[in-house]
């Protein structure tokens, strides 16, 4: 028993791949944890940046600076009544949430957070990806049908509607980065996500600078119609809130609304990573062929504790500032102690062995991350598209482009090889 | 290999069982004292008029039928754009006739105003 838990650590590959369910498992495991915090986080820095984007202050009152704002927020949701309208279908009304978080849990299943840390990686991971995200729509679908009301049912066709039409510029701009990997020495291409990564440290580049500008043009069909596809503001129309309500969830409440939020940023950060993987290099540090040798090594491998260390000193410097009335003792206590685990985490982040191993992982993050504030930037900074002037990007303009890409690219790998 | 696919299978099962267990536990804190009113679809304050799942706009039809067909054309520029090398300038004449065909359909669909949102 215990050698089969630890034969895997010896080995070169991912537990899937090893074919070691125990350590499967835990990465799953780690998976949901991660999953967890980053909604968490994602749900608190989205009040914060929005709320200092417009020149207000955000949650403040909940722990300092509204820290615990979140936290407060899923104990409302779980204590609040779930109600169910009576003309609904009740057994699809139950499904459709479950098959929503589903589809958009099990993509990160094949999501490379390094060399070897995923839980699997398979010849098809892409497709399967695109495969699986895409099944969201029919937990959409479901849940608009469901409600029997409405609002509901008009957010889940223009849901539908949004995330089919910007599938095929997604597809496109994907086959385009697909074909770069079969560019290697050796001419073959991969599906597989880890393979994708490799084929670009093995290119030298990412490939959002390959045949500059049709690798960035790639991307940036890829970067809109992943908006479009979580039905994220400015392609927001399915939730637009002035005219729909919330879209098709609007008949949900309490948990299982809530459901629908931790998909929807599961969702963001699952073609995030796609995003990351094609283009952005995955886990690769940046610079790696060109600042080479080992102080340079050194130098990127002190990142990951570097950025905890910085958050902690921003953290006590938050707490210098907290108000000095009684007041706010267990706040200003809450906020260094908040400080100082940070600070822990970012001093046990220098430990060789750990700052190896965590490498990989913190640079994956971080660029998703990137995109994550860009998600929080746009909502902040567009006003919505109007659903006529959606369909038209997707259709003639997203669409063509995302073709003549393609040709070109393809034209151009035959060429020059 | 089989056993890539097999944590698949582990991680559906453990979301598919984790999440009906917590709606479940949910029951156990949560108030539940439906009226009629409460029950009702919402509509900002307004009582529904007719029922919800009538007719809607066939612009939707349209919008799905496209999908179909552009989605499976993507579908079958994958293996091309995994084995692009080895098929060199064969495989690359043989999908800019399948391509072309295809935007020959997509003008022709522009132009019959399909793309249009009206």
């Amino acid at each position: 028993m215990l050698d089969y838990i630890t034969s895997y650590l010896k080995s070169d590959t991912t537990p899937g791949q090893a074919g070691n369910f125990f350590w499967a498992f835990v990465y799953i495991l780690l998976i949901f944890l991660g999953l967890s915090v980053a909604v968490i986080a994602m749900n608190w820095l989205e009040r914060k940046i929005l709320a200092h984007m417009q020149v207000r202050l955000g949650p403040m009152r909940v722990g300092p600076h509204g820290l615990l704002q979140p936290i407060a927020d899923a104990l409302k949701l779980l204590i609040k009544e779930d109600i169910m309208p009576a003309e609904a279908d009740p057994v699809v009304f139950w499904i459709a949430p479950l098959i929503v978080v589903i589809t958009a849990f099990t993509v990160f299943i094949v999501v490379p957070f390094g060399p070897t840390h995923a839980v699997t990686d398979m010849n098809i991971g892409v497709l399967f990806m695109l495969g699986v995200s895409s099944l969201s729509v029919l937990g959409i679908v479901t849940a608009g049908w469901a409600s029997n009301s409405h609002y509901p049912l008009i957010g889940a066709l223009r849901s539908s509607a949004q995330m089919v039409s910007y599938e095929i510029a997604m597809g496109l701009a994907v086959i385009s980065a697909v074909l770069m990997t079969s560019l290697n020495t050796d001419g073959t291409g991969t599906l597989s996500m880890i393979g994708i990564v490799q084929a670009q440290q093995a290119q030298q580049t990412w490939f959002i600078f390959k045949f500059f500008p049709l690798g960035l043009i790639a991307f940036f069909v890829f970067a809109v119609a992943m908006v479009a596809e979580t039905n994220r503001a400015p392609f927001d129309l399915p939730e637009a809130e002035s005219e729909l309500t919330a879209g098709f969830h609007t008949e949900y409440s309490g948990f299982r609304w809530s459901l629908f939020f931790l998909a929807e940023y599961s969702a963001m950060i699952a073609v995030s990573s796609i995003a990351v993987t094609l283009w952005l290099g995955g886990w690769m540090r940046p610079f790696p062929h060109w600042l080479t040798g080992e102080t340079w090594d050194l130098v990127f491998s002190l990142f990951p504790g570097v950025t905890f260390v910085l958050l902690a000193l921003i953290t006590f410097y938050s707490t210098i500032r907290m108000p000095k009335h009684p007041y706010f003792r267990v706040q200003t206590i809450g906020l260094a102690g908040f400080g100082a685990v940070l600070g822990l985490i970012g001093l046990l982040l220098f430990v060789p062995p750990v700052r190896d191993r965590i490498q990989d992982i913190y640079w994956f993050a971080v660029k998703v991350a990137g995109f994550m504030y860009l998600y929080i930037w746009y909502r902040g900074t567009f006003p919505r598209y109007r659903f006529d002037q959606l369909m038209k990007v997707g259709w003639k303009v997203l669409l063509p482009i995302g073709l003549g890409v393609l040709i070109v690219t393809g034209i151009l790998g035959v060429v020059l090889s | 290999m089989p056993q890539n696919y097999v944590p698949i299978f582990i991680f559906v099962a453990l979301i598919g069982v984790l999440i009906p267990v917590t709606l479940l536990a949910a029951k156990l804190v949560r108030p539940d004292n439906p009226n009629k009113t409460k029950l009702m679809p919402y509509e900002c304050g307004i009582d529904p008029v007719d029922h919800a799942r009538g007719r809607y706009t066939v612009r939707f039809y349209i919008v799905a039928i496209l999908f179909v067909v552009f989605d499976v054309e993507t579908i079958f520029l994958f293996p091309w754009a995994v084995k692009f090398k080895a098929l060199g300038v064969f495989g690359l004449i043989e999908i800019l006739i399948f391509l072309v065909i295809l935007i020959v359909g997509y003008i022709w669909i522009w132009k019959k105003g399909a793309l249009e949102w009206v």
